[in-house]
């Protein structure tokens, strides 16, 4: 060893391996690696698939490393980048399958080619003018000349891919293809290189190249469209991957900004957004103030308005104001990516439906190679002695080439694939394939009221000044400028309310502000001492109510309002009423659900007189009152036992046993985890509407599926005994391998087109 | 019947049960054992070329696996892979490792199959 090598530096490189498969290959890895000049130790991981290696770089580079794994016949992986976005990841595979794609029509092109000659040479051959004057074994061996780039080039995945299948004791749909046009070529080259073995037995030593390259024409033509319409069903995720933000504008703490990539942000850093920008991801607003777009998450269309303490999502749009937010989430963590997980999980799940295509897709191919072999005996023992060989062949053939596994083994996923993409467009997650199969067979929609029909946030219904109040908005204000300082609920329903009825002007100054625990609160506002609160608070002061304002506050009650009591300078001035709101899409909604047939079910906490009245308000017939959050389940149950299909729709924490409990749960409203995790659905919009489209996206894609189904089933089921000959008894007809060809190449176009039908899916 | 459709008859019959036998009745489960790493996790790795090799697959439950799938071939047959039971559908990149990270946790025999059904391969869970 020369002395500069003893004083370099040893460095270690790890090197990602590529094509081993088997302990002898590791071994066999490291050995080359060893010999390599410069290297001091290799160790190779057969289980993760890396090299260690230690080299001295003064004679050996990594570059040189990777040499010799290649030389030794195996493959070492690019180093990844740093930081590989989800969306770079799915460009590279997008780019990957753009050209498999390229190179398979390339495939198609050069078979659809060289067919468009040999069809009309072999039809020119049959003619008796041309058979006279045409040499039979020279126009064959041009035939064969022209069929084998057909076979070895465009053809030549179906034989690699049967036989690698074959090894595993597998057989897939290249398997028949592979068989199919095997025969007739294998048959077709013996009566050109051998054509006496024929003539000696009597039999015209026919070729099938036509045959062999037009089933091989056609398969390519239908993998070509295949493929095409492949890409389309996973579009959903790719646009989702889209949304995500590429830059955010950061905001250093020395008060400088800088666009960073993304992946440099981190939880607690502050971002700037300004109008017509992109929320670069998960955060709480800071300060400023806009409204943004949220409809790529929600499929909420209108914006939401964002002020200090809002939570703002990544990929949303901001529409008006700038702000600032610090960053809450960031990657992996952020509402986009649950979504995205959300929707990758579902379209990777099984539906039940899909149970019997299954097990009918294991034992395919096989079974019809058999169909196959006794068509060709059967035609072979009963057709007549000069045309049974031919007659049995193309039979044989066509028989193989109709069958299509991949009909069947389409029908369910791509439909599942494109309904829960088009529900993510629209808000609507879909846990499962099984959520999305349960939800149409719904009979009953139980709802929870609180949070799903009404806001779940109490809010203002009526303001009621006595009569001889000067200026009741200045008043309201006031009362705002009290509660502004309060912390209860109910106080910041009266400063919202305020807030929309005097256009937000500001509010005046308060001193002396008081909370009375479980009472209210007062202070001192421009002079005058003001008091709000509930009966007991003005009573604690001595403060008597108008008999007017009495009435008022009894039809008040009456109505199901919680009744807030305000007094200036110790005379009672007004009653606000407070009470949960209903949204306002809950009546068309629940209108909606009983159009599709399902019966609308409240459950609610309120009693009975309450509850009611918002059933009456949104047209719902049959409620639970009075029901304790542990006993909803309970409710679920008793509507099941009556034979019903219940979905149960429900936002809250006590709400998770009994999503769990229904058929189907559905979390609504950007619902807490809990009821996530035990919801088959989870709706991003906080209305009900988003049931309806669940609903109807569901039936929708079920429909699909059973069309698929059926279709994929009958194909099969009828063209296959076609195919084999059992129209010719009755009829005289065969199938040619070459329509049979034709009909499978159109039957698993036609089940991706069906799925494709779903991306019209609009909810109404 | 003369001769010669006797020998085709036979010999077609012959073939058929064959077929039968070795695709549905020839089990050979090549069954291999996770390798569990420092950090826990229990790696595999898989080829697929018309099939999984190793199409079984052992590991223990509770613990993560990561199995490492490297599509040698680009017929399209193979291009996803499908865990039913763990919702999960991965499209495998032509001659390129794919890694593919669950956490099984109970014991079972958990299939996995190609985007159509019809290669198959099991995770044994133990």
């Amino acid at each position: 060893m020369e002395p500069h090598t003893l004083t370099s530096p040893t460095q270690t490189a790890t090197l990602d391996i590529e094509g081993m498969t088997c302990a002898s290959c590791a071994r066999f890895v490291e050995k080359a690696l060893t010999r390599t000049p410069g290297v001091q130790r290799a160790v190779v991981n057969l289980a993760t698939e890396k090299a260690t290696v230690d080299y001295q770089p003064a004679q050996v580079d990594r570059a040189g490393l990777t040499a010799a794994v290649v030389n030794a016949g195996y493959g070492v992986a690019a180093l990844p980048a740093p930081t590989v976005s989800a969306a770079e990841r799915t460009a590279e595979l997008d780019a990957q399958k753009a050209a498999a794609y390229a190179r398979l029509k390339r495939r198609f092109q050069v078979a659809l080619g060289l067919t468009l000659v040999i069809m009309p040479a072999s039809m020119l051959l049959m003619l008796p003018a041309v058979m006279m004057r045409v040499p039979m074994t020279a126009a064959n061996y041009a035939l064969l000349l022209l069929t084998l780039p057909v076979l070895l080039y465009s053809g030549r995945e179906f034989y690699t891919s049967a036989w690698n299948a074959f090894r595993h004791r597998a057989a897939n749909m290249d398997t028949l293809v592979a068989v199919g046009t095997g025969a007739a070529f294998l048959y077709s080259l013996a009566a050109t290189v051998a054509p006496g073995l024929f003539t000696a037995r009597g039999l015209a030593a026919e070729v099938y190249y036509d045959t062999t390259a037009t089933i091989i024409t056609l398969i390519l033509l239908g993998k070509v469209l295949e493929q095409r319409a492949k890409t389309r069903t996973s579009a959903a995720i790719r646009q989702l991957i889209g949304l995500q933000a590429r830059t955010a504008r950061l905001l250093r703490p020395d008060g400088t900004e800088a666009d960073v990539p993304i992946e440099q942000v981190q939880p607690g850093d502050v971002v700037l957004v300004r109008p017509g920008e992109k929320v670069a991801t998960d955060g709480v607003v800071v300060d400023g103030h806009s409204a943004v777009d949220e409809s790529m998450l929600t499929g909420e269309s209108l914006p939401v308005e964002k002020r200090a303490g809002a939570a703002v999502y990544g990929a949303t749009l901001n529409k008006t104001g700038a702000f600032r937010f610090r960053v809450t989430q960031v990657g992996a963590d952020t509402m986009l990516a649950h979504i995205i997980r959300l929707v990758e999980d579902a379209q990777g799940s099984r539906a039940p439906i899909q149970r019997l295509a299954d097990r009918v897709s294991a034992i395919f191919v096989p079974t019809v190679v058999v169909i196959a072999l006794l068509t060709f005996v059967l035609w072979f023992d009963l057709a007549p002695v000069a045309t049974r060989l031919p007659l049995a062949l193309s039979n044989f053939v066509a028989v193989l080439i109709i069958a299509c596994p991949c009909a069947l083994g389409l029908a369910t996923p791509t439909a599942i694939m494109v309904g829960t993409g088009k529900g993510a467009e629209y808000g609507v997650l879909v846990r499962n394939a099984e959520a999305l199969e349960k939800a149409h067979q719904v009979t009953t929609v139980l709802l929870d009221k609180t949070g799903t029909l009404t806001r779940g946030e109490p809010s203002v219904t009526t303001y009621l000044p006595a009569a001889d109040v000067a200026d009741p908005t200045a008043l309201l204000r006031q009362l705002a400028a009290v509660e502004r300082q309060s912390e209860h609920p109910l106080a910041d329903a009266v400063v919202r309310y305020a807030a929309a009825q005097t256009d937000a002007q500001p509010l005046p100054a308060v001193t002396d502000f008081r909370a009375y625990e479980g009472r209210g609160a007062g202070a001192t506002v421009a002079g005058a001492q003001v008091l709000i609160g509930n009966r007991r608070l003005l009573q604690e002061h001595g403060i008597e109510l108008s008999p007017e304002l009495s009435r008022q506050a009894e039809q008040l009650q009456a109505e199901a309002n919680t009744v807030l009591y305000a007094a200036v300078d110790g005379r009672a001035v007004a009653l606000l009423a407070v009470a949960d709101t209903l949204r306002e899409s809950s009546v068309a909604a629940v209108r909606r659900l009983q159009q599709l047939g399902l019966e609308v079910v409240m459950l609610t906490g309120d009693n009975q007189h309450t509850a009611a009245r918002v059933a009456a308000q949104v047209g719902i017939r049959r409620f639970f009152a009075e029901v304790l959050p542990q006993d909803k389940a309970a409710k679920v149950q008793e509507l099941q036992a009556e034979g019903r299909v219940v979905a149960m729709v429900g936002d809250g924490i006590n709400d998770a046993p009994a999503l769990a409990r229904a058929d189907l749960g559905l979390a609504i409203g950007s619902g807490t985890d809990v009821a996530m995790e035990a919801a088959g659905i989870t709706l991003m919009r906080s209305d009900l509407q988003g049931v309806v489209t669940a609903i109807e996206l569901s039936r929708r894609t079920i429909g699909v599926i059973r069309q698929n189904l059926f279709f994929a089933f009958v194909y099969n089921t009828l063209g296959i005994p076609i195919a084999a000959g059992l129209l010719y008894p009755l009829f005289g007809l065969t199938l040619s391998p070459m329509l049979a060809a034709g009909a499978m190449a159109l039957s698993s176009v036609s089940v991706l087109t069906n799925s494709l039908r779903l991306r019209s899916f609009r909810p109404r | 019947m003369d001769f010669i459709e006797i020998i085709v008859t036979a010999g077609g019959l012959i073939l058929a049960a064959l077929v039968v036998w070795y695709f549905f009745f020839s089990s050979r489960e090549d069954a291999v054992s996770a390798v569990a790493t420092a950090g826990g996790v229990q790696e595999v790795a898989v080829t697929v070329k018309g099939g999984y090799s190793p199409a079984v697959i052992e590991v223990q439950h509770g613990r993560p696996v990561q199995l490492s799938f490297y599509r040698d071939e680009d017929a399209d047959c193979s291009e996803e892979v499908v865990f039913p039971d763990f919702n999960l559908r991965r499209a495998l990149p032509a001659f390129q490792t794919t890694r593919i990270e669950l956490l099984p946790r109970q014991p079972g025999r958990f299939e996995f199959t190609c985007g159509m059904g019809m290669l198959r391969g099991a995770l044994v869970v133990k």
